[in-house]
């Protein structure tokens, strides 16, 4: 009896000993292991799970936290950050992480010759910083001018190990301990990483990770049915809704995302673009006519079954730590819209809106061929605009005719795209609201703002984006959305929920609003 | 008496398709928001999309548009390869060979981005089914010069040239009989490649455009299996497209055996 249990309970420390791997899909092979070099989605998460960084932006709260630094501070009115590094942190590999590795990382971040992304987020405004190493645990970053968001850029930087290895040792929760390109990656517990439970178990729970590289969505799909992967990390609208009848308990709507759909006119002077259609599409009156016209609850309910939320303005509403909460969505209401029109002087004759001058309203809408969603968007919209005598011509072009047009001949009236946004930071979209930004969509890379309102709206980003204080830098941003809506040289459409397919047997996880949505806190997740 | 049947199928096809913006019980365009995905029956015979379009106006109006163009196109096809073969020098001296190696899907590429943005949907779409014909004109041609080239060895053909016939003559009446018949195989084979190839332009946003709709574009809810299950009437275009070609091949074939026995 007794060797009965003594043999039961081997049995069962068996059990719970036995190693637990996490399984799911990237849609193509990661470019890089070399954290200062991301740039591709799927680096980047592979980035996130196995790179320690200095300190983190909680996804679900918005807020910092420590990591590899256990504790900092902001000095000289935000013209300097302190980290002081835990005591005892090694790599993967076993070799000690000091001061040393931060500044070495920090140094080849900004080395032009890297030319590495993460050294254009480290740069200040006069250039680079300079770094002081105080001692094995102490290191200060300092700036000739004050920079924004010191704290916060110290999320995405990866410290690294000396030398140039093509899969260098980390000091996150995982190392990749083996890549085989188009096929799958292997990533395992970091032995050496610091962080642990409250009870003092050693992070994370899930001892390895399996990455199949899956670039066909409708078998990675088929393999989570059938139970071979344990979650998708962003699904469609129609998947998602195949995983709540198939397999009710693993579907899981994160509610509205960052992300946004929006279309716009071409306001900029391109030869292309008739003279009066451009008077149309410089008049707020007429795009405000074009928003109100379009049933953004249809595009919801319809176009991604119920799985979007109709947009109020530039930033989601998801976004709570920036989000102008005065903005309401816009609900249709044609015959409002009917009005704006005729107070521009246009003129509904026999359902055909004309202009002061008679000219029949009628634009094409460019959009990206191929991408279902959008393609149906700009049916519903046509058919919306219709109503109110507007004649709409759909375009799907290839991406890379699209990007030309819209880029650089200007050559199209109005384009429908979407924004994926990664970070909540309103600073982010710096390039779409600056007038002599290259993502200006209307008129892109302007030499002196054409209007009044984008030369206020240039000095409000600078703002945003420079200012030390979050109580000032939160005030421009409210404001920015404000003129945004008030113009709209952008009309937003619908904020895309974030859906994901999670299995039951992954416990411990929370949906954030931003990336990596599921994985943030992979370190806490476990697997039953 | 399957001829006659196929023949029958196919003439009410095409009429009902031509028909269409009489027959088609409401616009192909026409979105009834609140009835999105209804189930076939009532209002709407066959059911609705996901944007609540009736299935079977759009059914209607994509067989005109692909029953009708795509079988338009292939005779395009074969008419210039006829006529190409009228040249023989110019279609031996490799023309179809530089043809052939020309990958076509960048012209419909760049067509498409050439256009003017305000283009007709419906010009877009002739356009696109007339370059199709003249794109695929070098293979049929390749085997209408190996027939020819035969033609021209034969025993009949030295026999008429030696008699003195007039080159007209051997041409009308002697071989184009033969001819004839490699023609319609060349037009069978192509009219339901172009059918499909329309399907896969579209897949590119190449072919037809939202909201018009095609063969090509109804059989992309076919991506989506648990939709087919959930209304089964999305296998309707398929099954007309399966129809179609079967009528094609019997009239086709019936054709060719008379041909042959006569």
């Amino acid at each position: 009896m007794k060797s009965l249990i003594a043999g039961l309970l081997v049995a069962l420390s068996a059990l719970a000993a036995s190693p637990s791997e996490l399984h799911f899909a990237l849609h193509g092979d990661p470019r890089t292991f070399d954290p200062l070099h991301v740039e591709d989605s799927n680096s980047e998460i592979v980035r996130y799970i196995t790179a320690g960084v200095l300190l983190r932006v909680n996804r679900v709260t918005d807020q910092l936290q420590p990591e590899l630094a256990e504790s900092w501070k902001i000095l000289d009115g935000g013209k300097a950050i302190t980290f002081r590094l835990r005591a005892g942190l090694k790599f993967s590999d076993g070799t000690p992480l000091t001061s040393a590795d931060v500044a070495r990382t920090i140094q080849k971040a900004l080395d032009p010759k890297e030319n590495s992304p993460a050294g254009g987020t480290l740069k200040g405004a006069q250039g680079a910083p300079e770094i002081v190493v105080g001692g094995p645990r102490d290191i200060t970053i300092r700036y000739a001018a004050p920079k924004p968001s010191i704290d916060r850029i110290f999320d995405s930087l990866g410290i690294g190990p000396e030398g140039n290895a093509k899969m260098p040792a980390t000091a996150g929760p995982y190392f990749v301990a083996e890549f085989r390109p188009g096929l799958s990656l292997q990533l395992k517990r970091n032995p050496n990483y610091w962080k642990r439970d409250g009870s003092g178990r050693q992070l994370p729970y899930i001892d390895s990770i399996r990455i199949d590289i899956q670039g066909n969505r409708d078998i990675e799909l088929t393999r989570f049915l059938r139970g071979e992967l344990h979650l998708i990390h962003k699904i469609d609208a129609e998947s998602f809704d195949r995983v709540v009848r198939e397999k009710p308990g693993s579907a899981r709507n994160g509610g509205a995302s960052l992300d946004s759909e929006f279309l716009w006119f071409n306001q900029a002077p391109a030869k292309q673009v008739p003279e009066w259609k451009r008077k149309w599409f410089q008049s707020s009156a007429f795009r405000h006519g074009v928003s109100q016209a379009i049933h953004r609850n249809d595009l919801a309910a319809l176009n991604y079954k119920g799985h979007a939320h109709p947009a109020a303005g530039p930033i989601s509403t998801a976004n709570r730590t920036w989000f102008n909460a005065e903005l309401k969505p816009l609900p249709a209401n044609p015959a409002n819209a009917a009005k704006l029109f005729a107070q521009d002087g246009f003129q509904l004759k026999d359902g055909v809106l004309r202009d002061r001058d008679g000219h029949a309203v009628e634009f094409s809408l460019v959009t990206n061929a191929g991408n279902r969603i959008r393609e149906k968007a700009a049916a519903l919209i046509q058919d919306d605009l219709k109503k109110v005598g507007i004649k709409v011509n759909i375009v799907t072009l290839d991406i890379g005719s699209l990007l030309e047009r819209i880029r650089k001949t200007m050559d199209y009236e109005a384009a429908l795209l979407g924004f994926t946004n990664v970070d909540s930071d309103p600073m982010e979209q710096m390039n779409v609201w600056l007038s002599s930004g290259a993502e200006h969509a209307w008129w892109p890379s302007q030499k002196t703002p054409a209007t009044p309102w984008e030369s206020r709206l240039d000095a409000l980003v600078m703002e945003q984006s420079t200012a030390i204080s979050m109580a000032v830098r939160k005030k421009a941003a409210v404001e920015i959305q404000r003129i945004a809506v008030a113009e709209e040289p952008i009309i937003y459409l619908v904020n895309p929920d974030y859906l994901v397919a999670v299995s039951p047997a992954v416990k411990g996880f929370q949906i954030a609003v931003a990336p990596p949505q599921v994985f943030w806190n992979i370190e806490w997740l476990k697997l039953e | 008496m399957w001829k006659r049947l196929a023949l029958i199928f196919l003439l009410l096809v095409g009429t009902s398709a031509l028909l269409s913006p009489v027959i088609a019980p409401f616009s192909y365009s026409e979105q009834f928001r609140d009835s999105a995905n209804a189930p076939p029956g009532g209002k709407f015979l066959l059911g609705t999309d996901d944007m609540g379009r009736d299935r079977l106006s759009r059914l209607l109006y994509a067989t005109a548009v692909s029953a009708v163009l795509a079988p338009a196109a292939a005779a395009l096809s074969v008419l210039l390869a006829l006529l190409a073969c009228a040249f023989p020098g110019l279609v031996v001296g490799g023309l179809t060979t530089i043809c052939l190696s020309i990958p076509w899907i960048f012209l419909f590429i760049i067509l498409r981005a050439e256009l003017p943005l305000n283009t007709d949907p419906s010009i877009s779409v002739l356009l696109t089914f007339a370059l199709m014909g003249v794109a695929g004109w070098a293979g049929p041609a390749r085997v209408f010069s190996g027939s020819i080239r035969e033609m021209m060895e034969s025993g009949w053909m030295l026999q008429a040239r030696s008699a003195g016939i007039a080159g007209w003559r051997i041409g009308l009446v002697y071989a184009w009989p033969h001819l004839r018949s490699v023609a319609l195989a060349q037009f069978r084979v192509l009219a339901p490649v172009y059918i499909l190839a329309e399907a896969s332009l579209g897949l590119l946003g190449l072919g037809v455009a939202e909201p018009m709709p095609s063969w090509g574009n109804l059989l992309r809810d076919l991506q989506h299996p648990d939709m087919v299950r959930q209304n089964p009437a999305i296998l309707a275009p398929l099954l007309l497209l399966m129809l179609c070609l079967l009528a094609i091949e019997a009239v086709a074939v019936k054709t060719h055996e008379k041909e042959v026995f006569r």
